[in-house]
């Protein structure tokens, strides 16, 4: 599904990934760790297609297709979702609105009709569930006053709503608190089928006790130091990543 | 002949436009119109057009507009408009009393010029309102937009032949909104200069929409002065839609003076015309009041729209509440000038300012600049004024979900929008507002699209 190959990317001066190279499958789900700075949150911003930075050298084929030509907004249609470390708030911009449009999008992308406002609004309801949201969200602005927890549990909302197939979840967990983490969690694994894909961005490996990964990575200095399965995450929990550091600082 | 007449400058045109034809001008007027006359021009004849380093117009250099070539009425004229060519105007109100100026005078086809409504409001053309109720008129005309300050009202006070009258008896509370439509039809470049006085005795509400809007592609000069007084107690709703197509000019003067304890909102929207300058004044003259002052501009191409307000608070206890909001495209310009003048006596005054702005282009300009001069110790008073872009974060989270770029930067335009336009107190004329705020950013809007003439050559 997602083939990452050589990817170099550089801000202003400063190479930030210095070659990634990781292929993802329908069905699996991969964990990226590693310390702050190594680079996660930049591999997933190229992955969604922001563009603060320049892609100097390799590629990112996603169902064979090059990501890189792709606008942010046909990356999403495709079906890329990018689960926010800091989801912004947009004041003056109703999430229902807001999910209507992104909803309608897609929909124009594959040639439907756009959603009837009932079938919408039911739709709305049905996934809500995923994630244990109650509140009544027609009246409130996109992330506008949400608290921490409300904010995560809105992104993987979104992620029910969109149904994509490589979901990037980026330090999903950073700011809940336990409760709110099995939710987010237990709302991504709802989600989770042989279809799609998900890969889990993440400081710590608390997530990953309910969201079981397949493969672990781990991110340092912009490379893929370490890949391995879950068991490697336990390793980091214990040891954290100052012998990995030294594995690879011994190596340079 | 010709070559006098060049060598003239323009103030020198307008006076002489004025002693050549004051006896067309003031045909019919009471003594105490042709006196504000005669003030107006000799106001007129000190100040002269603003010069163009005169600091209040600097961004806004309107002596070369008028200049021009325009022909002026120096009495109603007769104008072929068929009224079975409807108008429908863009805010049409589902039940309101609809009075219709047509270059600067009221339109009233077979009915008459002013109406006495049962509960004492009278409502209806000013020039008729003069002749029927000297008195009254004459306790406000000229009163609250002084003839010595500002060189457009006291050409306007010169020069304007009808406007709309609306009296408000003390304790009446209007039921329905009244909407004034000033409209712009001609068979040549016009200028026009027209009048409105809105008086609001103590204890009343009233509603009054301004919607202004061209139905004829030709030149149009308007310079429009509107008086308002807001008796004790009492609450006026005054909302003004500008909508001239984009060869027009407008400048509009809109004083507003508050007694105790009133309440006054005023708001200004404007999606069309090249170049707009508004003047609004408010004064808290009793203890107690309070305003607000909503403005919106969308503007493109080359349009240009400066407002420029002043807040007076002259007694304790008032409070205001200003926001300006400006989104520019293309090369438009703006500006926005917001004086705060809190008087020595004017204690526990609160006043607050806010002037927010989007630069869609690097080609667009805004100039802002907020002024506080306090001269009370014991007040509250704040301001910000922003240029900036659209956020670059917002836009990206939209994309990611699919929303095209242009869908997301017209759902943040909306956004920004949103917080002057929800504002607006009556739900159907706010809904209806957004929609046409809607439309205009999505550049839907063509100016004329409810109007069954067509006149629009862009």
């Amino acid at each position: 599904m997602l083939d990452i190959k050589d990817l170099r990317v550089k801000i202003e001066d400063k190479e930030i990934l210095k070659g990634i190279n990781l292929s993802v499958r329908a069905g699996e789900v991969h964990a990226i760790m590693g310390p702050n700075g190594s680079g996660k949150s930049t591999l997933a911003s190229a992955l969604a297609g922001r563009n603060y930075f320049d892609i100097t050298h390799g590629k990112i084929l996603y169902e064979g297709k090059d990501l890189t030509e792709l606008t942010p907004e046909d990356r999403a249609r495709a079906g890329i979702f990018l689960g926010f470390q800091y989801p912004v708030e947009i004041p003056g911009v109703s999430m229902v609105n807001f999910l209507r449009a992104a909803i309608n999008s897609k929909r124009e992308y594959r040639g439907e009709k756009p959603l009837p406002a009932g079938d919408f609004l039911k739709l709305m309801r049905e996934k809500k569930k995923v994630v244990e949201i109650n509140s009544d969200l027609t009246n409130r602005s996109v992330n506008e006053g949400f608290s921490g927890g409300e904010k995560k549990k809105n992104e993987i909302f979104q992620m029910a709503l969109l149904e994509p197939k490589l979901a990037i979840l980026d330090e999903t967990d950073s700011g809940l608190d336990i409760d709110a983490l099995r939710i987010v969690a237990n709302g991504v694994n709802k989600l989770r089928s042989p279809e799609n894909a998900t890969i889990v961005i993440t400081h710590y490996q608390r997530l990953l006790d309910y969201i079981v990964p397949d493969f672990v990575h781990v991110l340092y200095k912009g490379r893929i130091v370490k890949s391995g399965d879950k068991k490697l995450a336990k390793e980091l929990e214990e040891h954290g990543y100052d012998w990995i550091k030294q594995e690879v600082d011994l190596k340079a | 002949m010709k070559d006098t007449i060049e060598t003239l400058t323009t103030t020198a045109k307008y006076l002489e436009l004025f002693r050549t034809n004051r006896e067309q001008i003031g045909d019919g007027d009471p003594d105490f119109v042709k006196d504000l006359r005669e003030q107006g021009i000799r106001s007129f004849e000190k100040t002269g057009f603003p010069a163009r380093k005169a600091e209040l117009y600097k961004h806004t250099h309107l002596e070369p507009v008028f200049d021009g070539e325009f022909s002026f009425d120096f009495s109603p004229r007769k104008i072929a408009f068929d009224d079975n060519d409807l108008f429908l105007c863009d805010v049409p109100m589902l039940d309101a009393h609809v009075l219709t100026v047509l270059n600067g005078v009221f339109h009233h086809p077979g009915k008459s010029a002013l109406h006495e409504l049962d509960n004492g409001i009278i409502v209806g053309g000013l020039r008729e309102a003069i002749r029927r109720y000297p008195d009254l008129v004459s306790a406000h005309l000229g009163k609250i937009a002084p003839l010595d300050k500002e060189a457009f009202v006291s050409l306007n006070t010169a020069f304007a032949q009808d406007g709309i009258f609306l009296y408000v008896p003390e304790g009446v509370q209007m039921d329905k909104p009244v909407q004034i439509i000033h409209l712009l039809l001609s068979d040549k470049n016009q200028m026009v200069h027209h009048r409105n006085l809105f008086v609001l005795e103590k204890n009343t509400t009233a509603q009054v929409i301004i919607c202004d809007h061209t139905l004829s592609p030709h030149m149009f000069l308007t310079n429009s002065v509107s008086e308002v007084s807001v008796g004790e107690h009492a609450d006026l709703d005054l909302l003004r839609l500008q909508n001239e197509h984009n060869n027009s000019c407008q400048v509009t003067n809109t004083w507003i003076r508050q007694e105790r304890a009133s309440h006054c909102q005023h708001g200004n929207i404007t999606l069309h015309g090249s170049m707009v300058r508004n003047n609004l004044h408010v004064k808290m003259e009793g203890e107690g009041a309070s305003s607000r002052e909503l403005g919106l501009f969308l503007i493109d191409k080359l349009q240009h729209v400066d407002s420029y307000t002043v807040i007076e608070h002259a007694s304790p206890n008032c409070t205001s509440d200003q926001h300006y909001k400006g989104v520019l495209d293309d090369a438009s310009t703006g500006a926005f000038h917001g004086r705060i003048h809190v008087h020595p006596n004017a204690q526990k005054t609160e006043a607050f300012q806010a002037n927010n702005n989007i630069l869609l282009t690097d080609t667009a300009r805004m100039n802002t600049k907020p002024q506080l001069e306090i001269y009370a110790d014991d007040v509250k008073c704040s301001h910000g004024a922003t240029v900036g872009q659209l956020d670059e974060d917002a836009l990206f989270y939209l994309q990611s979900r699919g929303i095209s770029r242009d869908e997301s930067r017209l759902m943040l335009m909306d956004a920004f929008a949103q917080d002057v336009l929800s504002k607006i107190k009556q739900p159907s004329l706010r809904d209806r507002i957004t929609d046409l705020v809607g439309k205009r950013l999505r550049g839907e809007l063509s100016r004329c699209n409810n109007c069954a003439m067509h006149c629009d050559e862009e």
